[in-house]
């Protein structure tokens, strides 16, 4: 038997309210599998088991705020036998805690899981609607339509063409999300000695590929250049390990695997820095497919556990509308954070003559417990070396 | 297509990556990304909702003429009309 539990989903978080389970006692698991839906400070996060075996006990029901750590149902292992025999569920006791007033038990309420995301991201309370769907199940539609009546201006209907219907100002207060950010990065600064260094590269070459590359490319498999900046720091992190892995109550220990942590922006505030697990052994057209799925997730709902557990250095990019350099902080307990300037022309010297050319500021925040900025430096030199042959990337 | 069809193509496309943006508010002549908080991903996945909806092939070298909602408007139109 294992207790399954809480999952801390990064530094920033200290609790998660279970908006449902996917599985129920007698259910087999394998590791992966998604058992749960979390409400966390940074959305809705779908929660995987790490082992196999059969379902025990659900513990946690449906609305529990429950801390990181937190028994929330127990796994019967391979080949255990069942603590209880499976007879007939026992009559539930009323629950000791007082949940939000529905009509009828929130648990009898049957939810589709796509609607529950939905009516999360639109700020309907799907617990409320009316069911009708399959044996009265609340379905996409039933939110849409709630959303559509709560939105409705007063007055005479104007009807709609079938067009998707906007999504509302996000129901995810932003003011949680801004505090989780700003507890984590004051324990960063707090706990982290860190050095900074920054190199400026030039795009020119990397750039020139990444277009040649993209004219022979459908508008879908285009790459974008932040692609290549990943890829060329998960290469160029293997031969620096020191800046790749966690740092926690027993010192520094580096990860073999590099799960590049991925700062995304949370459209209208807050920032949220999910992994691409094994990103140094990814092909570019695989990196940037999984770079946009999880930059999707990231904005619309759906990231997984493991990728806002696993990130072992963080990369981030101030993208086209920015500025030419950015000191980053870093994630804890990740020792390293990488961070991309915009891309601007510039007169560069080449071969002795100045050029326009287009560069690229790459800085690094190290945690010196782990390195020293002569290593720091050393890494942002071989990156800018490793960009200048995009076609090894 | 008419302009105005074509208008209401490229406002979908624009809200399904800005679902916040208000139409009456945008300005046609004015650059999109100054006026909407988007950025290189969602240009891209613009490009190709065009690309879904339109059917047009529309080249990274074009993507310029794409700035403004007027811009984009004149651009489809053309490439519809040499399709």
């Amino acid at each position: 038997m294992s207790e399954f539990k809480m999952p801390a989903l990064g530094a920033d978080m200290d609790y998660g309210t279970l908006v449902e389970w996917l599985k129920k006692p007698g259910d087999p698991v394998a590791r992966g599998d998604i058992i749960a839906v979390v409400e966390s400070q940074k959305g809705a996060i779908e929660v995987e088991v790490f082992e196999n075996g059969t379902v025990e006990t659900l513990i946690a029901k449906p609305g529990d705020k429950l801390p990181v750590g937190a028994t929330m149902a127990i796994i019967r292992g391979p080949g255990e036998a069942a603590v209880t025999p499976p007879k007939a569920a026992p009559a539930p006791q009323a629950p000791p805690v007082v949940r939000a007033a529905t009509a009828q038990p929130a648990h009898a309420h049957r939810i589709t899981p796509a609607a529950r995301r939905l009516a999360l991201q639109l700020g309907i309370d799907a617990d409320a609607l009316a069911g009708s769907g399959l044996g009265g199940a609340v379905s996409i539609a039933d939110v849409e339509a709630a959303s559509r009546a709560a939105h409705a201006p007063a007055g005479p209907a104007a009807t709609m063409p079938a067009a998707p219907a906007p999504a509302p100002a996000p129901a995810k207060p932003a003011a949680t999300m801004r505090a989780a950010i700003g507890a984590a990065m004051a324990r960063s600064k707090r706990e982290i000695p860190h050095y900074y260094l920054a190199h400026t590269i030039d795009f020119e070459p990397a750039l020139r590929w990444l277009e040649a590359e993209n004219l022979k490319r459908p508008v879908a498999e285009r790459l974008l250049y932040g692609v290549l900046l990943l890829k060329a720091v998960a290469l160029t992190l293997r031969e620096f390990p020191e800046l790749n892995g966690y740092f926690t109550g027993n010192g520094f220990a580096a990860s073999a695997a590099i799960h590049l942590g991925v700062a995304i922006s949370i459209r209208q505030g807050g920032l949220i820095a999910p992994a691409i697990h094994d990103a140094d052994k990814r092909s570019v057209a695989d990196l940037m497919a999984a770079f946009r799925d999880l930059v999707r997730r990231a904005r619309a709902g759906g990231l997984r556990s493991s990728e806002l557990s696993d990130g072992t250095i963080t990369v981030t990019s101030l993208g086209d509308q920015g500025v030419e350099g950015i000191f980053p902080i870093i994630y804890p307990p990740q020792v390293a954070i990488v961070g991309f300037g915009t891309v601007v022309a510039r007169p560069w010297v080449v071969d002795d003559t100045v050029r326009p050319r287009r560069v690229v500021t790459a800085s690094v925040a190290g945690d010196h417990r782990a390195s020293d900025g002569h290593r720091g430096a050393l890494f942002l030199a071989a990156l800018g070396r490793r960009l200048q042959e995009p076609e090894t990337l | 297509m008419t302009k105005d069809e074509i208008k209401t193509v490229v406002v979908q496309a624009l809200k399904a990556v800005a679902p916040e943006i208000d139409e009456a508010s945008l300005e046609p002549g004015k650059s999109l990304r100054d006026q909407l908080d988007v950025d290189s991903m969602d240009f891209l996945n613009y490009v190709i909702g065009l690309h879904e909806a339109l059917k047009i092939d529309i080249p990274e070298a074009d993507y310029a003429k794409l700035a403004t909602l007027d811009g984009t408007v004149a651009y489809v139109a053309e490439r519809l009309h040499a399709a």
